[in-house]
């Protein structure tokens, strides 16, 4: 049977497609943007949050490690993840919550049984599930397996994708698709490489085919988030303009503001956050960067 | 709202909350005048009539809508008969810090010189206490359930569409057929029912006589009126006109219909104290037909609707409830006396019944946003979802109002419980959250039981751990039962013990207020009293229901939980070890009290495990409770509100196995525990609707938003989503706070900037401030919801 690691389902998700959905968040990802939100989402494998506010400070952790990667000085623990293997057992045995495990492995029937508790409230909303990232297209025969699953209980399907995957993984999911959310970042190859780890070439060539139908072919919204000096640039901004509009079916832009949400799991995961000293772009230049993309006759909107 | 209107909010605002001995020493003077010959029903009437004959008339400067309770605004007057209050009663209800009323110096001299001499002995609360068993009064004491009828009288029901047809001169008309029908010879009650009779007679005549004192009041006013503008003068004019008019006779227009009710409002409310103060029930579907008349021939605007409307819903502020002392000051911490206005629903033949005064309802809601009176949509599947966004765009304020009911479900509720569709339909809610027949039903809530206490009592072989008492049955130790079954068993036991409690002290109470306090007036307008002739608390009304409001059952289920999964099913912890942590109130347990909460399934994350437990913990009280019989030919039945009695009942229950530590709020309503929903408002939903809605009176959910996620019209479409969704699962009702936590904390840091901070409590809504602090705690730290 199919497994796939799954790092959160999240419920009353009304941001990531139309109505009340489920989000799916696989992980694993061929990117690793500066400002990701998710960055438990950008390892394929299990790992351990620390979460110290939580932490009693009990030691019941450290009997459960058999790693010696725990330690417990002067009331506060540390984890070295040199030494952790990714067990989660501690996580078993912390009565706090303070040592999650996420990334927990999951059947195709674990994660449907999830989806269905939800169905009243999609078929009330025209809602659905989601899947997100990480990028679900690293795991791509479970993606499928799920998105069909979906399709033969005809419960509407979005794959939020940055389009950084081979395009025949693609290709296998998207009859199984009702809507894309499909991420821009940078136009500029070299930018792009810095901020997200990986080149745009193959995001831009699979917007291009999944386009390829028309406005026939698949729905895609494509989201472009507005991360302050590094895509709100107005070369970089006119430059997705303009890709978009040379598609001609794309139905709609979601511009999202950067935002400091996902901060705190850098400190769970114990990685420094690359973009300390960014702040959320500010209303108005939404709302510029939303004309400047209006001018080349694209529908936008605020999402995030 | 236009300057008028402006004024009168303004000045109901400002008005302070004061205590007036004038309907205690009327009372006192009345009863003073000596033993008459008369039966007691009759007796009752003439003090009504006495009353409404004597008391001061008030009409304020600019109003519309005459009639105060007491001599001006927000002036409340007592009830001795029913609770004489002491003058340390006054004293505290004068200072203390969360809704006083004032006291000055001549009323607490009335109550000492004149009130407390007659009334001690004979009041009701001291019947009541009197009559009680020794259990009765140490599960009282010990917080296992709380007494609604002590301090004021059963009365919650609420007015159908009777007054617009028909006026008092109709209703003594019927009541004259009623006596001309008795039959003498063969019925043994024909002398009783001839006594209630004539009394509800005396009582419809003493309404007529009231409404004509207020017209002769403006007259003598718009003779006095001074200056050129003749438009006040006028408007006297045609309150006079109005008040000779109604409610001796059905209303002729939108105005007189609101003045009309008004009036019997007055009367029922100083008739005696009924909980829940009333309400006219379907006002939109009442009003409609004269609205549209009024809009056809001209003589009414949708402005003038409006403003009359808003001047409506002033005098329902001006009427803070009768000040609450003891126990039940604190199960009902407010000066809300819960009248609430329903919009929508359906009409008597089932359909649609929403129309264009609902909108204007909704519009003077939003616009007046007062405490009183409180609001709630009825909203069935054939209401427009146009409804339902008007007052999520209300909702989105954070005003806690209104607060939305699923009408199918509620004649679901009703019809099962035996009433004609018809009846059903014209049903409704009122109070918190209670489902009954408007106009045709006496359904009582008679208080509050504590599902946490009842487990607390059975962890403790019987004994309330916090006195030491044995209150309970002795049904083993803790630590003696070997499976989760014998406990359960247990606790399934003291739930009826403790019910079996309950009821017998709510069936005397019942026939104490029979005896001694019958209300002729109340029974004149709800059927079948006058074609029976038979008093509301003698089973007069057509359906009668007695309601007991299970609390806790987040905490009960959460507790239960952990007993179950962590010491039966996994054997992660030990029942002497987790017995030894509540006894310790968890001090030095805390790694344990994190296990508990931390690693038990919770209700209110749609996780079956738990909600197993729940629906079982809904199972045994629906057995211990339903279908009882009560003493007016009807039965008990369950709810599920909390009102703010959790904070007591939290008050007074030692630590329990949900981690909750002792003194700490239980959970409200059926709403998950503070804090254990940790899966977002679908996952409420689907755990709450789990339970079968449809075998209760009623049962209340509160959900907390944040103002973000209902900030554009696509979060208001998941707000009517979510509610359509629960009601689909048959839920009963739902109710909204939008304000972050954020807000609330800095409310309680600087109340004084955010007096007009209106939260929902319960079945209701209040002035943040004016909570305890307790209860600000709790409501901060109920989940808010938020989506990214």
């Amino acid at each position: 049977m199919s497994q796939g690691v799954v790092f959160d389902i999240k419920k009353f998700s009304i941001h990531d497609g139309p109505g009340i959905r489920t989000t799916v968040f696989l992980k694993g990802c061929s990117l690793h943007c500066a400002w990701c939100h998710n960055p438990e989402g950008i390892s394929a494998n299990g790992e351990m949050w620390l979460w110290e506010n939580r932490c009693i400070a009990c030691g019941e952790c450290l009997v459960a490690c058999s790693d010696d990667a725990l330690s417990l000085v002067d009331g506060v623990l540390s984890l070295d993840r040199s030494r952790c293997s990714g067990c989660g057992s501690c996580a078993e045995f912390c009565p706090a919550g303070a040592l999650e495990y996420v990334g927990r492995t999951m059947t195709i029937a674990q994660v449907m049984a999830e989806i269905e508790r939800d169905v009243i409230f999609y078929d009330e909303s025209g809602g659905g599930v989601t899947i997100s990232g990480g990028e679900p297209l690293c795991q791509p025969d479970f993606l499928e397996a799920l998105l069909r699953a979906c399709q033969e209980r005809e419960i509407h399907t979005v794959v939020d994708t940055a389009g950084s995957a081979p395009p025949e993984a693609l290709r296998a999911i998207a009859p199984y698709v009702d809507l894309f959310l499909y991420d821009l970042k940078l136009m500029d190859d070299a930018a792009h490489q810095r901020f997200t780890g990986g080149s745009n070439r193959l995001i831009l060539q699979n917007l291009r085919s999944l386009a390829a139908g028309g406005p026939q072919g698949h729905a895609i919204i494509v989201r472009l988030p507005i991360v302050p000096g590094i895509t709100d640039g107005d070369e970089n901004i006119a430059e997705i303009g303009r890709f978009v509009a040379s598609l001609g079916c794309i139905q709609q832009v979601d511009i999202l503001p950067y935002h400091r949400a996902g901060t705190g799991k850098y400190g769970r995961l114990q990685i420094e956050h690359g973009l300390q000293e960014t702040r959320p772009p500010s209303n108005e230049q939404m709302a510029q960067i939303a004309a400047a993309l209006e001018s080349f006759g694209l529908a936008v909107s605020h999402g995030g | 709202m236009n300057e008028r209107v402006a004024e009168l909010r303004r000045q109901s605002l400002q008005a302070v909350p004061t205590i007036t001995a004038e309907r205690a020493r009327l009372l006192t003077d009345f009863y003073q005048q000596g033993v008459r010959p008369i039966s007691n029903p009759v007796q009752r009437a003439l003090a009504f009539k006495y009353l409404l004959e004597n008391k001061a008339i008030c009409i304020n400067d600019g109003e519309l809508i005459v009639g105060e309770r007491g001599p001006s605004p927000k002036a409340t007057p007592t009830f001795p008969e029913i609770c004489c209050h002491t003058l340390q009663d006054l004293d505290l209800l004068d200072a203390r810090e969360k809704i006083p009323y004032a006291v000055d110096a001549e009323t607490r001299r009335m109550q000492r010189e004149l009130i407390i001499p007659f009334w001690k002995g004979r009041s009701m609360r001291e019947r009541i206490f009197d009559q009680m068993t020794a259990e009765w009064k140490a599960a009282y004491e010990s917080g296992v359930f709380t007494e609604f009828m002590e301090q004021r009288a059963p009365g919650h029901t609420v007015l159908d569409n009777k007054i617009y047809c028909r006026g008092m001169l109709g209703f003594e008309h019927d009541i004259q057929a009623s006596l001309d029908s008795l039959d003498y010879l063969s019925d043994p009650d024909a002398y009783s029912k001839q006594e209630e009779l004539r009394a509800m007679a005396i009582c419809a005549d003493a309404l007529i006589r009231f409404a004509g004192r207020h017209a002769e009041k403006a007259r003598e006013l718009a003779l006095a009126q001074p200056g050129p503008d003749p438009r006040r003068k006028q408007e006297l004019e045609r309150i006079a006109d109005i008040c000779s008019h109604v409610p001796a006779h059905p209303p002729r227009d939108f105005w007189e219909a609101l003045q009309s009710y008004w009036f019997v409002h007055l009367g029922v409310i100083t008739e005696l104290n009924p909980w829940d103060a009333f309400n006219p029930g379907r006002l939109d579907q009442h009003l409609a037909p004269f609205y549209e008349r009024g809009l056809a021939d001209g003589t009414l605007t949708r402005e003038g609707a409006e403003e009359l409307l808003q001047c409506f819903w002033i005098k329902f502020n001006n009427q803070p409830a009768p000040p609450k002392v003891g126990v039940t000051a604190q199960e009902s911490s407010t000066y809300t006396d819960f009248a609430t206005i329903n919009t929508g629903g359906l009409k008597p033949d089932g359909s649609d019944g929403v129309n264009e005064v609902t909108f204007l309802i909704l519009d003077v809601i939003d616009e007046m946003r007062l405490l009183q009176p409180g609001s709630c949509l009825q909203l069935s599947k054939m209401n427009p979802d146009r409804f339902l966004k008007r007052a999520g765009r209300i909702i989105r304020t954070g005003f806690g109002q209104p607060s939305i009911f699923n009408a199918d479900v509620v004649v679901q509720e009703l019809v099962r419980q035996g009433k004609s569709i018809e009846d059903a339909r014209n049903g409704g809610t009122s109070g918190c959250v209670e489902t009954g027949a408007f106009g045709k039903e006496n359904y009582n809530l008679t208080g509050y039981f504590s599902l946490p206490k009842v487990l607390e009592i059975t962890l403790y072989n019987g004994v309330d751990p916090r006195t030491g008492r044995t209150i309970g049955l002795e049904t083993g130790k803790a630590t003696d039962f070997e499976s989760f079954a014998a406990l359960w068993d247990a606790f399934v036991r003291q739930l009826h013990h403790f019910v079996d409690i309950k009821v017998r002290g709510n069936n005397v109470i019942e026939r104490l207020y029979a005896a001694h306090l019958p209300v002729p007036f109340l029974s004149l307008l709800i059927d079948d009293c006058i074609a029976t002739g038979r008093d509301y608390h003698e089973g007069g009304a057509r359906y009668n229901t007695s309601y007991i409001q299970g609390v806790g059952l987040g905490t009960t289920t959460d507790a239960l939980a952990a007993i179950k999964f962590q010491v039966f099913d996994r054997g992660a912890v030990s029942m002497a070890d987790l017995m030894a942590a509540l006894r310790d109130d968890f001090e030095e347990h805390e790694p344990l009290r994190q296990h508990l909460v931390n690693k038990t399934p919770r209700y209110g994350n749609d996780d079956d495990a738990a909600d197993a437990v729940m629906q079982a913990i809904f199972e045994a009280y629906y057995r211990a409770v339903h279908g009882r019989p009560n003493t007016k030919g009807g039965s008990y039945q369950i709810n599920l509100l909390p009102t703010t009695v959790h904070i007591y009942f939290g008050s007074v229950t030692g630590a329990t196995p949900d981690g909750r530590r002792a003194g700490e709020p239980l959970s409200e309503g059926i709403s998950p525990v503070q804090g254990a929903d940790r899966r977002g408002p679908t996952a409420v939903i689907r755990s709450a609707a789990k339970m079968d809605h449809i075998r209760t009176g009623g049962t209340l959910l509160n959900q907390k938003l944040t103002p973000q996620l209902l900030a554009d019209d696509s979060g208001l479409s998941k707000l009517a989503h979510l509610v359509r969704s629960y009601f689909k699962l048959d839920g009963h009702h739902i109710q909204f706070n939008v304000v972050d936590a954020a807000t609330l904390r800095a409310a309680q840091r600087e109340p004084e900037k955010h007096r007009d901070l209106i939260v929902r409590v319960a079945g209701y809504s209040d002035y943040f401030c004016d909570l305890s602090e307790a209860l600000q705690d709790e409501i901060i730290s109920r989940t808010e919801h938020k989506s990214f």
